[in-house]
């Protein structure tokens, strides 16, 4: 999860800097010159195309069927069996970096009395659940590495409930495609069923030994070393097991949908 | 022949220009140069949004206008770059032009025309012909096109390409080389573009093949 991005207005002031390089160009020049002005303004040119590019409908739409085709790629090269690699507790970032599609000071902060997990789609026991009972599943620790999409990452240490056992446990359509999150924090993602059921896929409880604290994602996150950050939702408020594409907050504004690691 | 020669002295005292480039070159050259392109400026936008080094790259040089754009370019010119390579790879090796073109290929002759390329000495007499000099930079900026894909490829699949992963020191590591190998392609092709103003020929040799 990152901050808000900041799209480049469309137009620029790239028609000038094109005109201006057409004129360059039909300047009479001897030849080796125009050959090396023509050399340099292309590539400028090309680079300049590229940002128009960006704003063209159809090369955006090419851009996001390729990222499903990678979706697809992504999916098939994703082993079940495989585990991303675990640290001794000596090699854990701190302080471990808060990262949101907001800032520090505006961290949503969830009342663990009142919280109540919802369970909705092809799931046969959709009772809600509190903070005390998801603490008395069985919990597991994993010392990870957490992969940023911008390219950071930190090693952390999280402890909560094995997601794949919690997904039998309530009579989830294991053979359903996706599962959906919605959080406190009003961001919203979903990951493919493998995933959801790899063994180190976690619903989060706690940080290096401690209660999850809100800038974590207190009460309950999902922790996935085998995705990308913004793949682990914080503050989780449900749950939904569906068949129908549920996007998420980053993934429909162009973000992969596998982003897998 | 001789007679006709005499009577066009506007004819270059040449035989006709026989193929330099193989179309299959040529078109593989302009799809990897138009792929490095969208790679390089996709690529930058990505480092700007952790930068390993005290410095980012001016947005208008970068693609993408945003994070999520600039892997959109990235991510699906890869593909380009990827079987492209393959390709080029392939039909080098098989017909044997990489070991009719890059070999042999000794140090001292490096040395001795590097050292005539500074003099400002070293002729084109044929664009059949690579100097020594122009066999190692283009030997070199293949073996980097592979190291980037390789490290590339440790970045992008940390957790499910484990051997690639660790040949390249860790996740952290893979973006250094990564960085570097970008850096070194730049640099060739810079030198590149410099060269071939030098010697306009070569363009239209890589354009209609001879």
């Amino acid at each position: 999860m990152i901050k808000k991005p900041h799209r480049l207005p469309s137009t620029l002031d790239s028609e000038l800097i094109i005109k201006d390089a057409r004129r360059e160009l039909e300047l009479a020049m001897p030849s080796r010159r125009l050959f090396g002005k023509r050399a340099l303004t292309l590539g400028g040119l090309s680079l300049l195309t590229g940002c128009e590019i960006t704003d063209n409908e159809s090369v955006n739409r090419m851009l996001i069927n390729i990222s499903r085709m990678n979706d697809g790629v992504q999916a098939w090269l994703f082993d079940p069996n495989k585990m991303a690699p675990t640290y001794p507790a000596s090699m854990i970032t701190r302080p471990f970096p808060f990262n949101a599609f907001y800032g520090e000071d505006e961290i949503t902060e969830v009342d663990g009395d009142d919280y109540r997990l919802e369970i909705k789609g092809l799931v046969s026991n959709k009772k809600t659940w509190t903070l005390p009972e998801l603490r008395r599943l069985p919990q597991v620790e994993q010392i990870t590495r957490h992969i940023c999409v911008e390219g950071w990452s930190a090693i952390g240490r999280w402890g909560g409930v094995p997601f794949a056992g919690f997904l039998k446990h309530i009579g989830a359509d294991l053979d359903a495609k996706f599962i959906a999150f919605r959080c406190a924090d009003d961001y919203y993602t979903s990951i493919d069923m493998p995933t959801a059921l790899h063994a180190q896929t976690q619903l989060t409880l706690t940080y290096d030994g401690e209660i999850l604290p809100p800038k974590y994602g207190f009460p309950m996150k999902l922790r996935m070393p085998t995705k990308l950050g913004y793949k682990n939702p914080k503050h989780i408020a449900s749950i939904e097991v569906t068949n129908t594409y549920p996007g998420g907050y980053w993934e429909d504004q162009g973000y992969n949908w596998f982003g897998g690691a | 022949m001789k007679a006709s020669l005499s009577v066009m002295p506007t004819t270059p005292a040449v035989p006709p220009a026989k193929t330099v480039h193989p179309l299959w070159l040529r078109v593989t050259h302009w799809i990897n140069a138009f792929s490095v392109v969208i790679m390089i400026a996709s690529g930058w936008r990505i480092y700007n949004a952790s930068p390993i080094f005290p410095f980012v790259f001016p947005k208008e040089w970068t693609l993408g206008g945003w994070l999520g754009g600039a892997l959109q370019w990235h991510f699906a010119a890869m593909w380009l770059l990827a079987i492209n390579g393959l390709v080029y790879l392939a039909l080098n090796l098989l017909s044997g032009r990489a070991q009719r073109k890059f070999f042999p290929l000794r140090p001292k002759e490096v040395l001795h025309d590097f050292v005539q390329a500074l003099k400002g000495k070293l002729q084109h007499t044929s664009l059949d012909h690579y100097n020594a000099v122009q066999k190692l930079a283009y030997l070199s900026v293949i073996a980097d096109l592979i190291l980037i894909v390789v490290s590339g490829l440790a970045i992008w699949k940390s957790v499910q390409l484990p051997l690639l992963r660790d040949l390249m020191g860790g996740f952290d590591s893979a973006r250094i080389v990564h960085f570097f190998a970008m850096s070194f392609l730049v640099l060739f092709i810079v030198v590149h573009i410099v060269m071939v103003a030098l010697v306009p020929r070569t363009l239209l040799a890589m354009l209609r093949g001879r």
